[in-house]
């Protein structure tokens, strides 16, 4: 067991913090339990559970720095990597764009804890790969997951007073089901903080239906379409954006939301119906109450009304430039209606419907144009019902243009991207214009 | 390539992450030098051994794994980081009631270790019951104690930070001094140093280093708002520090001005370079979409091999192990039964672990296995796949072919990416000459913006360099270039491939596959290709 109380890890990181005797000292104890279960081919192919907690600690001497890691928590250890951290930052050339530690910070706790999801089992893990195999061996489907759970703590202190300790947990489910013939495939994906809200048996009951509904797609000429996005087909894109949201990149001219002399801070970028904001204490989506450097997190408006209202700033680039230094947001939400996926269907002429979206990446940073493909579930839609499945296209779409060419909003829905950094908040959206440039044989 | 890590990596231009968060714990640099006693090592192995079989394993394998990275990273004038890491502990894999078990554990003691052998054989058993087929081993003989070490001259761990640092700074002053606005050089250093040991009976410790000093100029323009950024042309390598020697032989100017290297790396030219073309790419006129012959410089076609031959390739996607999330291929069992004309007869692409320099290169796998070369495409045609031990048996084959990997001591051992390279071709053939016979073409150097279907059908590949081909002969640069591919149609479209003298490799540090992911390094040779017919889009967009 790896998860400290808060007065364990406060002795700890009081110890390390003692033994320093460079100019100021941080520390961090984080530690985790966390369990998975994978699957291919109707099979269980692994499953492990791994145990890990680690003492962090940076020490300074003037603008030179030295970082070091252990995993034993004993009096000789905890002083061996304090002075292992101060030997390293004598070695480290000086860094002109070093940052003291920062000041003692106000935490507000946030909801991140959930005793259910902590307490996942094994049983519980295989239950679940149950629960997807089964149904799918009786229907000639195949079922392919994977299944994570973790139970983790974070304590941070340093030399300047400050403390941190909080808990959180996390679940994370994905499932992709195919036909045998493998002509038809689906997927489903559940993020959740609290697994009781978690049910396995229903969800994959989506996967097995667009798996079924996919069989024998038509292909449709590449071009410009009206798109009903599903919340995860647009969460790559957006959390792709935020990395332009970096002011420094901003300023130096190397980000789509550089300006003369400046940023775009402040203009509206976006329709006004794109409202996007952070907020650690959502209770939807919470998040620790502090970024990785231990700055306290606030609500922040990160788009309001299609305008921007916030550029992430460094301390460094903070001090700099003469403005505040925020925590970095750990979760995104973006503000949606109250129509399901299937109401944004009915109100369509002509479209297409996309599930998921995958392997995007960065063609131009100048524009944020990117480019992927839709994947497991890509259905034609007229007169509002869904008329059969198509072939998969790639795109080639900037999320900034995206977002100016909004039709309807949905709910939004808790989501985690493939490869997004965020926990976020996306309604389904229906979308004029968007870009679809080569059609995929990919099943 | 791992877009996580990818991310990690280039964290510069992209707000904050500048710490490459690789496990393991932080170490000072001349703990990088220090090996593990084998001695030591083959008595914690044969402790985890017995354990297993004691509880009931038919197989078991232990690594014993110490896991060392450097990172240095500058920009401009400043040293962001540097970072030493070093991970250690044992992974032990069994065979119990026909499946697997896995555990791992960083407790060097022979208590933990037996614990986590027994551990691994307790899962194995609790999985067994969902099993539907046991595991069918594809047979291996015991070598013994052997060892191994990739054949480095100067090994960059030994190397003083000072060196390394002005190195990279020097870099970065010319990028600027030659036009760039910004440039940032990195290096990453790595020496994985692993002993493995089964009950087949083999005993092998082996050493294995490499290198990687990616560097990227951005040139601005203040008046329009526009920019633009060339990378490094330098490529990762299973080789020492002597990669950064810049031996004049290693330097090669190709028919389209651009400057590529060989067995050797020159970081201050080609920073200089990188920060004047980046300027040049400013003003350089936007492609006109169409149809188009491309002349693929290895630089670049490493990345479209990787993508469109390596992945499809690797049989545990085309059996569908990674259905969920990298996918599967679509060149199944059947096309390979029947010899699918995967490229025209120009194409003939291997897979080779032993290749000298490059990153996949070891003398045994994770699973024992001794590594060898073979064929994938023939010809033209699918004649082979990628296999480990407990897939030869679906292709009929007798022995593995030595593809098994894990990134970590704590990381389970399947199946990554052998080195996957096409072939020269065998008539003698210049880039130069094969200009000449491009009427209307595109020219392309370094690897660019990257992405595939889940199948490998459609891809689509940017670069660092592009030049018009009017008539035979290079008219200048060109900008906004984006190729898409169906696989095999491109691949028949192969036209032609330049002979060995113009055969150079390149690779990538963070090849991400599995649930949890894993990274690989592993290299992909060629010489400069020619396909005809490929479809360009144009990448410039407005914002308004």
């Amino acid at each position: 067991m790896t998860i400290y109380s808060e007065q364990e890890a406060k002795a700890i990181l009081d110890k390390a913090i003692k033994a320093s005797k460079a100019d100021s000292c941080s520390a961090t104890l984080s530690g985790s339990n966390a369990g998975n279960i994978r699957y291919a081919l109707n099979g269980v192919s692994t499953s492990g559970v791994v145990s890990d907690c680690d003492l962090g600690v940076e020490v300074s001497f003037g603008k030179r720095t030295g970082t070091a890691t252990i995993n034993r928590f004993d009096d000789a250890s905890i002083t061996a990597v304090v002075r292992r951290a101060e030997e390293l930052a004598k070695l480290a050339p000086e860094n002109p764009e070093f940052m003291p530690d920062i000041d003692k910070q106000t935490y507000k706790a946030s909801n991140t804890f959930n005793e259910k999801t902590a307490g996942i089992t094994p049983e519980f893990r295989a239950k679940v790969a149950a629960a997807c195999i089964e149904p799918c061996r009786k229907d000639k489907l195949v079922a392919a997951g994977y299944f994570e759970d973790s139970a983790n703590f974070v304590a941070t202190a340093n030399s300047k007073g400050n403390f941190g300790y909080q808990k959180s947990c996390d679940m994370d489910f994905t499932c992709t089901v195919r036909t045998e013939d493998g002509k038809g495939s689906g997927w489903v994906a559940r993020n959740l903080a609290d697994v009781s809200a978690f049910d396995a048996k229903s969800d994959i009951q989506t996967a097995i239906d667009k798996a079924k509904g996919s069989v024998d797609a038509k292909a449709l000429e590449p071009g410009k379409y009206t798109v009903i996005m599903e919340p995860a087909a647009t969460a790559g894109l957006i959390s792709f954006m935020m990395f332009g949201f970096d002011a420094r990149s901003a300023d130096e001219g190397r980000s789509f939301l550089s300006k003369k002399g400046g940023n775009k801070l402040g203009e509206k970028l976006f329709d006004e119906r794109v409202t996007m904001y952070s907020d650690p204490w959502d209770a939807n989506t919470a998040v620790l109450p502090w970024d990785q450097e231990g700055l306290a997190r606030e609500r922040t408006s990160i788009i309001d009304k299609g305008k921007v209202e916030y550029l992430r700033y460094s301390r460094y680039w903070a001090q700099k430039q003469g403005k505040k230094s925020v925590g970095q947001p750990g979760n995104l939400i973006m503000v949606g209606g109250d129509k399901s996926t299937m109401d944004l269907v009915k109100t369509t002429k002509k479209g297409v419907l996309v599930t998921r979206t995958w392997y995007i990446r960065m063609v131009d940073p100048q524009t944020v144009l990117l480019t992927g493909l839709t994947r497991d579930g890509t259905f034609y839609i007229e007169d509002g019902q869904i008329k059969y499945p198509i072939k998969n296209f790639r795109f080639n779409e900037s999320p900034a243009i995206m977002l100016n060419n909004i039709e309807e909003m949905g709910k939004s829905v808790r989501v985690k991207g493939d490869e997004s950094p965020f926990i976020m908040m996306v309604p389904p959206m229906k979308i004029r214009d968007f870009t679809f440039t080569s059609l995929s044989d990919a099943v | 390539m791992d877009r996580r890590d990818f991310l990690k990596m280039t964290g510069v231009g992209l707000g904050g992450l500048l710490l490459p968060t690789f496990a393991g714990r932080v170490i000072a640099a001349e703990e990088l030098l220090s090996t593990l006693d084998v001695a030591t090592k083959k008595k914690l192995a044969d402790v985890a051994l017995q354990a297993a079989k004691a509880a009931g394993a038919k197989y078991c394998d232990v690594r014993i794994g110490r896991y060392l990275r450097q990172f240095v990273i500058t920009r401009e004038d400043k040293v962001q980081n540097v970072v030493n890491t070093e991970s250690t502990g044992v992974g032990i894999r069994v065979i119990a009631n026909g499946t697997w078990g896995f555990a791992a554990t960083s407790d060097m003691s022979n208590d933990a270790v037996a614990k986590a052998a027994r551990q691994a054989v307790a899962i194995a058993k609790a999985n067994s019951k969902v099993q539907i087929k046991p595991v069918e081993l594809a047979p291996v003989k015991g070598v013994g104690e052997v060892s191994w070490k990739t054949p480095i001259v100067k090994n960059a761990m030994a190397v003083p930070i000072k060196e390394k640092v002005d190195l990279l700074l020097a870099a970065n002053a010319a990028a600027v001094k030659a036009g760039a606005n910004f440039a940032n050089a990195m290096m990453f250093a790595v020496n994985e140093q692993k002993y493995f040991a089964s009950t087949d009976g083999s005993y092998i410790d082996q050493d294995v280093h490499r290198i990687w000093t990616p560097m990227s100029a951005t040139a601005i323009d203040k008046e329009s708002g526009k920019f633009r950024s060339r990378d490094g042309l330098s490529t990762p390598c299973g080789m020492g520090y002597e990669y950064l020697d810049g031996k004049p032989q290693d330097r090669v100017e190709l028919p389209c001005g651009a400057v590529v290297y060989g067995n050797s790396y020159n970081l201050i030219e080609d920073a200089q370079l990188a920060g004047k073309q980046a300027r040049e790419k400013l003003t350089a006129p936007s492609v006109k979409p169409g149809k188009y012959d491309l002349v693929l410089d290895p630089s670049h076609m490493w990345l479209t091999i990787h993508e469109s031959v390596g992945h499809p390739t690797e049989l545990d996607r085309v059996l569908g192990y990674e259905a969920n999330f990298a996918g599967t291929s679509f060149a199944t069992l059947d096309k390979w039964k029947e010899h699918f004309q995967y490229g025209s007869d120009k194409v003939t692409i291997v897979a080779d672990k032993t290749q000298p320099g490059s990153l996949g290169a070891v003398a045994y796998d994770d699973e024992g296995v001794k590594t060898g070369k073979w064929d994938i495409i023939k010809d033209g045609k699918l004649v082979n796949y990628q296999v480990i031990r407990d897939q030869a048996h679906i292709l009929g084959l007798k022995a593995s072919q030595g593809c098994c990997y894990a990134d970590s001591w704590s990381s389970v051992q399947f199946q990554r990416m052998a080195n996957i390279s096409l072939q020269p071709g065998k008539d003698k053939l210049s880039p130069a000459e094969m200009v000449k016979g491009v009427e209307n073409g595109i020219y392309i150097v370094g690897a660019g913006s990257f992405s595939i279907d889940q199948q490998r059908y459609n891809a689509q590949f940017g670069g660092q360099l592009f030049y018009e081909i009017k008539d035979g002969k290079v008219t200048g640069p060109i900008e906004d270039v984006a190729y898409q591919i169906r696989t095999p149609e491109f691949w028949n479209s192969c036209a032609a491939v330049c002979d060995q003298s113009d055969y150079r490799v390149g690779g990538s540090f963070f090849d991400g596959k599995g649930q949890p992911s894993q990274v690989s390094a592993v290299s992909h040779g060629s010489a400069t290709a020619r396909f005809n017919g490929v479809n360009v889009i144009n990448t410039a967009r407005s914002l308004g």
